[in-house]
């Protein structure tokens, strides 16, 4: 789950990290009273969606004055910013960020993230801060350090201050080497107690006056450890999503929109991606990823159904469940009712195998929808049948 | 004719008195595995289905030797029960639950590597080795004795892949589902190195999946190390990027870990990659002159 900036922020202050003084604001109003009580001459309003790359999209606006202020704020709130995350369409600003200006003297990155190979959190830095990192590590990988915690003795302060001066903040400030190295220690605190995937600060700033600050922060959660976080999932921003997939979310249906015209319907996330695959092989495109999960009932194939026919481009339907614990005949009855229930108007191409496959041939035969419903024989007679049925 | 598993397990199940727990406890006792001991703190002393309840994991292995776990209890829990395992010492610890904390599995990967124990999973649907031992929630009478091992990231897939393997007549060795978490007990390699090894596997399936650069490395690894032939695919070639495509694991960042650059990197190292998911069976048929 991904949050916004501005509550990144707060989470990593109560953990001791220093970030700007600021507050969000959703008027321009209320942003050029925040500006009035951070004082300061220079205010920066910043715009607050969930993806990356705002300031090339004008959305990050350095403002000298209350009168600026109100400007960008003005222009920021309500605009469709495009970056290249969001896609062509933008995403709509809602809140914008208003905080004091800062004399920058060094910027640098740092983050921490799950490490696959190692199996640990790792802590990258790089001198080579407000750069896009994944460029950092293709061209100059030497400049990022890498420092791997092990779960079993934590992040150590020797640790803290080798990141320091990795970043070699004492060239720039030595009074500044210990505050970096707790800040560090706050995030790797943040890190773990909230069960974070990803922290990133970039850049983290060394100012004029002698402070080392998070200008910017990135917080992304484990999907699987919110549960234990009831504070951190009241951050979640549905605005931010695909409401068809916040609908999925809340069956227990795992889906995701994708532009083409076959929906699929698929028990198992492997499967799924190879039925994409397939269907993509005969020339056909999938309009979505959804994995019904183990318990392929008639309730969940028709919210599945339903999620899937909201997507007006979809053309036809393709039902590959795979039955092991569960009986292909009871999906078959299942699939039939959900079929009637929704009362699809597009065909439905159903291959079932496994458990029980012969019977299920039947009951999909025999339920009087004709061509509507079909049933298919093999991964590879599906796919042509779904591919044919979508033209 | 196996690898990890076979008819002299003896298994514990750590959540038994759960629903999932019981359904797949019986699944893998009725298909033949010797299910020795369940475990449900609160519960010992009490019996499930003739097979005896304990407190612990200790208390269980203390009174029946069992020397392999399934997992069952739930994902706040899991991350212990896999470390209270690894602490008696069970040998092989398979945890099926879906929806651990990733930062849980941290901790218990590292615990049970330092034990020099082995994991497999989470979020996996196990292990079997057909006619012996079933160790998972995976259908057991697809699968047929014989000399394919089979190695996934994913569940249904898996059982696809045995299942079109049956059918074109070539039984399996061993099967084992390592899980599509992003951070997990058992990774492709070790498995390549247990069916290299196994004198009776003489054909490897190996079905990964985007996210994460574990089938880079094991193609590095059977270039180098695996002389038997490898039947491959790879699924999620039409996944967009930063999605994450069902498994937490199953995500493309940063423009690594796509589909594309497995196909060719297993390719080059001299493995049988498969466009489709439909071929797999056949494919190994002709691999092996058949």
């Amino acid at each position: 789950m991904k949050i916004h900036e501005y509550q990144a922020k707060r989470i990593l202050a109560k953990y001791g990290a220093a970030v700007p003084r600021g507050d969000v604001a959703e008027t321009p109003q209320k942003a050029v009273e925040i500006a009035k009580s951070l004082g300061g001459e220079v205010c920066v309003v910043k715009a607050q969606i969930h993806a990356g790359g705002r300031g090339k999209g004008g959305g990050v606006k350095v403002s000298k004055g209350l009168n600026a202020v109100e400007e960008n704020a003005e222009a920021i709130l309500g605009m469709q910013l495009v970056t290249h995350q969001t896609g062509p369409e933008g995403q709509k600003v809602k809140r914008v960020l208003v905080e004091e200006g800062m004399d920058i003297k060094k910027e640098l990155y740092c983050s921490l993230l799950i490490d696959r190979g190692s199996q640990s959190v790792v802590f990258l830095a790089s001198t080579e801060g407000g750069m896009d990192i994944e460029e950092v590590a293709a061209n100059t990988p030497e400049k990022i350090c890498k420092v791997f915690v092990n779960p079993t003795i934590g992040f150590r302060s020797f640790q803290a201050a080798e990141l320091a001066y990795h970043l070699k903040v004492g060239e720039i400030n030595p009074k500044l080497v210990r505050p970096t190295a707790a800040l560090m220690t706050s995030l790797y605190n943040a890190f773990v107690n909230e069960d974070c995937s990803l922290v990133e600060i970039n850049p983290l700033v060394l100012t004029g006056d002698g402070r080392v600050i998070a200008l910017d922060a990135k917080m992304t959660f484990d999907d699987s450890g919110l549960f234990r976080h009831k504070d951190i999932l009241d951050l979640r921003d549905l605005d931010e999503e695909e409401a068809s997939e916040v609908e999925a979310s809340q069956a227990d249906l795992s889906y995701i929109k994708l532009d083409g015209n076959i929906g699929c319907m698929v028990n198992g996330a492997g499967l799924a991606m190879g039925t994409m695959d397939i269907i993509k092989s005969f020339g056909g495109e999938p309009a979505n990823f959804l994995d019904v999960g183990g318990t392929a009932d008639q309730q969940r194939v028709a919210t599945a159904f339903r999620i899937i026919t909201a997507d007006s481009n979809v053309k036809c339907i393709l039902v590959n469940i795979f039955g092991g614990i569960v009986r292909c005949d009871v999906v078959a009855e299942g699939i039939v009712a959900a079929f009637k229930e929704v009362n699809l108007d597009i065909p439905v191409v159903v291959r079932l195998a496994g458990t029980n496959a012969d019977k299920a041939e039947e009951i999909i035969s025999q339920s009087g929808l004709g061509n509507k419903l079909q049933m298919a024989i093999g991964l590879r007679g599906a796919a042509e049948a779904a591919v044919a049925a979508a033209r | 004719m196996s690898v990890l598993v076979d008819k002299n397990t003896k298994l514990l199940v750590q959540g038994i008195t759960g629903s999932q727990g019981a359904l797949h406890a019986r699944g893998c006792r009725d298909y033949g595995t010797n299910i020795v001991a369940g475990v449900t703190p609160g519960k010992g002393g009490q019996e499930f289905d003739g097979i005896p309840v304990f407190n612990s994991v200790q208390e269980a292995v203390d009174a029946t030797g069992a020397n392999a776990s399934m997992i069952f209890v739930p994902p706040a829990f899991a991350g212990d029960a896999v470390i209270e395992a690894a602490s008696a010492n069970i040998e092989l610890i398979v945890a099926i639950t879906e929806g651990v904390p990733v930062l849980d599995m941290v901790s218990a990967v590292r615990y049970v590597r330092d034990q020099g124990l082995r994991l497999i999973g989470p979020n996996c649907p196990g292990i079997i080795t057909p006619g012996q031992c079933k160790i998972g929630i995976m259908p057991g009478f697809i699968h047929k004795e014989g000399s394919i091992g089979v190695v996934s990231r994913s569940g249904t897939l898996t059982y696809e892949a045995v299942d079109q393997l049956t059918q074109v007549g070539l039984g399996q060795s061993t099967c084992i589902g390592i899980g599509g978490d992003p951070v997990n007990g058992t990774n492709f390699i070790d498995c390549l190195k247990l069916f290299q090894e196994d004198s009776d596997t003489e054909a490897i399936v190996m079905i990964g999946e985007i996210g994460g650069d574990a089938e880079e490395k094991a193609a590095a690894f059977a270039q180098a190390n695996v002389t038997k032939p490898i039947v491959s695919f790879i699924a999620g070639q039409t996944a967009p990027p930063g999605r994450r495509m069902g498994h937490a694991g199953a995500i493309i960042s940063g423009g690594k870990g796509t589909a594309a650059d497995k196909m060719q990197t297993l390719s080059d190292a001299g493995i049988h990659v498969l466009k489709t998911p439909d071929q797999i069976g056949h494919k190994m048929l002709e691999v092996l002159g058949r």
